[in-house]
Order: C-alpha cells, then structure tokens, then sequence
C-alpha cells in the first residue's frame, strides 16, 4: 500500500448560506485516476478550484505528498508537483506546438534569465518537449503555430503543456469539453495511456469516458461526497442511482 | 526554396550593406551632404529597434520612448558642459543613467498593460519633457549646444563619414545582439507574456520580472541612440523629448513591421528620408505621410518588411 499522493481531509467552503463543499474527504494513490462526477451545481469546480489553489477553504486540510499544501498559492502548488489542464483551452498561439511544450519544459529546467542562447537549439528543452508531444499524439503538428490546431488538438497540447512541468498528480477540468465524439474518442485513448505513470483527479461530464478510464470515482452531490468506490460499486450504488445516474434510466 | 525566416535574413543583410555602401556610393555621386541624412536614419533606426523589443516582442506600446533619446543626448551634452569630453565617459553615463531611468519608469509602469501603459509611459515622457524645459542652467525652453564631438582618441567623430559608421556599428551590434535575445530563453518567456500572459503565471513564470528587465536594455538602447543624437547635432533641446518624437519611433516600428527587428530599421529609412524629401516639396508634407501610414497599415498588416520578404516573418511566431 503507498501513501497517497492527494489526501483531502474535512474540506468545508461556504458562499453565504450555501454550502459549496461539505466535509469532503478523500485520497489519491500515486497511479490511481480518481474521477469527480456529480450534477451540475454540485461543487465539482469549486472544489478543483481549492485543490489547484485559486480558492481557500473555510477549513479542512489538503495534503500533496503529505505535506500541507492547504494554504499555499497555485504557483507554489504547481512546483510541488501539482500539474493543472483548464477547462477554457489557454495556449500560445503564436508559438509553435512545440514552443508551447518547449516554453513549459523551460519553466522547470533553471533560470530563464539567459540571454543569448537560441531556446530552439537547447536540446535540454526541445527533446523532453518531443517525447510530450509524442505522449500527447502531436509529433506530426509539431512545427505548426498552435492557434491553427484543431480544437482537440489544442486540448491535447494543453494535456501536453501541463505534464511538460512533470507534475506527479495532474488536474483535469473537463478536458472533453467542447469536442466531438472522435475527438473525445481519442483523448480518452490519451488519458489511457496516460494511466499508471501519475495521478490524475478527472473532473467530466462524458460518463463513457469516466466509466472507462477512472479506477475510482467520487460522486458528489450538493458539495457532499455521498460515495467512492469503483465504476462498478459506483454504478450498482442505490443512493447514486437515485440522485445521480438514475436520470437516465 | 527559402524559408521565410532565411528569406528575412536575407533581406536584412542586404539591407545593412546597402547601408554599408551609402558613404562611398553618395562621395561618387557628389552628394556627401547626405551622409548626415543617412546617420540621422541609423539614429532612429537604433531608437526605432530599442522600442521594437518591447512592443513587438512584449506588447507594451510605449509612447514615452523619446525620453531615453533625450536623457541619452542630455547626458552628453551636460558631460561636456562640465568639460567631459572623452567619449567613453559620455557613452558609458548615456547608457548607465538611460538603464537607471527607465529602471525607476519600468518599476511603475511595467505591472499594467494596454492602455494603462501607454498613458503611463506617456505621462513619463512628458515629466522629463518638463524637466528638460524647466532647467534653464542647461538652456530650458532654447536647448543646450555642445562645444565638440565625444573625443575617442584618434576618432573624430566631427567627421560625418566616422559618425555615420559608428552609428551603424552600433546598430548591427544591436541587431545581432537582439535578435540572440529575443530567440533565448529570456526572450521565449517574453513573447509568452505578449501572447498569453494569464497563461505564463501558470507554468510558473513571473511576468513583472521579465518586463521590467526587458523595458531597461530597450531604453539603455535608446539611451545610446541619444548620445549619437547629441554628437550629431552637437545640440540638445526639451524637444527631442517632447511625445511627438516618441509616436514617430512608434510609427517606424509599426510601419517597418513590429516583431522584425528589421522592420524598425526599414521603418526609419523610409520614415526619415519620406519627412526629408517630401518636407522639400511642400511644407504640408504631414498630409503626405498621413495617408501613406494608414496605407501600410490597412494594406500590409505585418509592415513594410511583411510586404517585402513574405508575409509569415512578423509577430513573434515561428522558432
């Protein structure tokens, strides 16, 4: 058994008489995808927001490597390891695919306050930057500005730029949002292969996909988590059933 | 079959031996009056690519910029007031008190964008616009003449011919030096910012730190510019800083091709020798210039060098 990469302990947040996340308690293992599903309005985003660290809890405890990252900014959060993809694509389209990928490699690899070398002929960026790009399944549009990607694609090198910062437990919020089904098709193929090699927390609305990929999944529900468990127990639970699934049945 | 990066490369070489050739090329065609014309190009152009780091690189449009050429050309002349004359003293203060002021400027003014920041650099520009007229010790409003040339040793720069070649040293070492610059890892974590400043904070990047060390070596630039100015003219007055001056480097920068380097050098030989000879022809040469600007930008979005070398040179796009 390893530790967990994520433990959450008694997360509360509230908006005025709303409470947005509710005691909300639970870990990640290090090789583990755990999925985040639940109605809208139930708190998903507003609980990536307190993990990525853009929003503070009331109270309650988040551990990153089993240090207390609770009240840290995101920045600091991102150099312990925490990766991040956005639900809006943000990328540098005047870049290339691989400048994008390059520039995030840059990030980590010591000072920027270089001057005269060319970035383009530093193997020590270009080359990690590569095998992204292959990982992510965008080798072939490598030189390619990034603002002429297709949508999916770009989705993919935002995939690409968040895991260029080597993060150990990596965020993602929606990241089938806004493709068709073959798009989807294939960035589910992505996180499949993905999986196994860090921690990941799914946040999406496409069931097949989580159903698919997820070890575990937590079912949230009015900023409470009412159940986590496998696809299977997830899908034979009577109490997601019913505030959940069971709208399609 | 050039790419269009070599193909800009190309061009700007030729561009800067056309400009290595003009000495001898006007001394035979009996017109070596012009030089001075051509050394006031290379000024600018200087000035122009300074800017050209900042706005074309990291989109700030700066419409203080004239500052740096004053406080360049202030400095040699108030060296020389003082009887200063080695041209190293005045060269090496230009920069250093260029690097210091727009330290102090860039501090207030690089953490706001868009039009903030052009108000901000503007209203800069113009207090030391106000300065330079308030202090009459150094001839206020009228201007303040310089007694002589820099002194290098054995280099006259009284010369037009040595003046003209000094400035265009210094302009190909700017170039070159710039062109290292904006392609390094400094220079990549800058055209980020340009592009998508949001996004740099979150792969962990500082932009304020980045700016601000970009906003100093464009106005060091520029403040070397100003001590050319000052050698050239052996003059200096309030009104080479005054922020008309700063939107004509504004104006070569966009109409060479902002993000070329290049661009800026093109912007300033057609910008100045248009002023030159249309000034000539009629004194509303300004209604001339006005439309032929819009032109450019309406029709070739990237610039005069966008038009020249192909279309996909300009912005901070290909590496």
């Amino acid at each position: 058994m390893s530790a967990p990469i994520l433990a959450v302990q008694d997360l509360c947040l509230r908006f005025g008489g709303l409470i947005a996340t509710n005691n909300v308690s639970f870990s990640v293992k290090p090789d583990e995808l755990h999925a985040i599903i639940g109605p809208n309005g139930a708190g998903k985003s507003t609980l990536i927001a307190q993990l990525a660290g853009d929003r503070l809890p009331d109270s309650g405890q988040i551990l990153l490597g089993g240090a207390d990252v609770t009240g840290l900014p995101s920045h600091a959060r991102a150099q312990r390891g925490l990766g991040r993809s956005f639900q809006i694509t943000s990328v540098f389209s005047e870049f290339t695919t691989l400048a994008n990928v390059a520039l995030a490699v840059q990030a980590g690899a010591g000072s920027s306050f270089r001057f005269w070398k060319r970035a383009a002929r530093e193997h020590a960026l270009v080359e990690p930057a590569r095998a992204i790009l292959d990982r992510v399944g965008l080798s072939h549009r490598a030189d390619v500005p990034a603002g002429a990607l297709a949508h999916g694609e770009k989705r993919a090198l935002e995939l690409g730029i968040a895991l260029a910062r080597r993060p150990r437990l990596l965020l993602l919020d929606e990241p089938m949002a806004g493709m068709g089904p073959e798009e989807a098709a294939r960035m589910v193929e992505l996180l499949a292969a993905l999986k196994g090699s860090l921690a990941m927390v799914l946040v999406e609305h496409d069931m097949d996909a989580v159903f698919r990929l997820a070890d575990r999944i937590s079912v949230l529900v009015y900023g409470r988590l009412i159940a986590t468990g496998s696809p299977e127990e997830t899908r034979s639970n009577p109490e997601v059933r019913q505030a959940y699934l069971g709208e399609d049945e | 079959m050039l790419t269009s990066a070599s193909r800009h490369g190309l061009a700007t070489l030729l561009l800067l031996v056309a400009l290595a050739l003009l000495p001898p090329a006007l001394n035979a065609l009996g017109e070596p009056f012009y030089i001075g014309l051509g050394t006031r190009v290379l000024i600018f152009a200087i000035a122009a690519v300074s800017l050209d780091l900042i706005l074309g690189y990291g989109g700030m449009v700066s419409l203080g910029h004239a500052a740096y050429l004053g406080v360049g050309a202030y400095t040699v002349g108030i060296l020389s007031f003082y009887g200063v004359q080695n041209g190293f003293v005045h060269f090496l203060s230009a920069a250093a008190i260029s690097a210091l002021v727009a330290l102090a400027i860039g501090a207030n003014s690089v953490r706001t964008t868009g039009i903030h920041f052009i108000m901000i650099s503007l209203a800069f520009g113009q207090m030391l616009y106000y300065l330079a007229v308030s202090v009459s010790q150094f001839g206020g409003d009228d201007g303040l003449n310089i007694d002589a040339q820099s002194a290098f040793g054995g280099l006259d720069l009284g010369d037009p011919t040595s003046l003209y070649y000094v400035s265009f040293c210094i302009l190909v070492v700017v170039l070159f030096g710039l062109d290292r610059l904006v392609n390094s890892r400094f220079g990549m974590v800058l055209r980020a910012v340009k592009s998508n400043e949001p996004r740099v904070r979150t792969i962990g990047f500082s932009p304020y730190r980045y700016k601000l060390t970009a906003f100093v070596i464009s106005g060091t630039i520029c403040g070397i510019a100003g001590a050319l100015l000052a050698n050239q003219n052996l003059f200096i007055s309030p009104a080479s800083m005054h922020w008309g001056r700063s939107g004509e480097i504004l104006i070569m920068t966009i109409l060479g091709g902002m993000g070329t380097l290049s661009g800026a050098v093109v912007g300033s030989v057609v910008y100045i020798s248009l002023e030159y000879f249309l000034s000539r022809l009629t004194e509303h040469w300004q209604a001339v210039m006005g439309p032929l600007i819009v032109l450019v930008v309406l029709f070739a979005g990237g610039g005069l060098v966008a038009l020249l070398a192909g279309r996909r040179v300009a912005g901070a796009g290909s590496r």
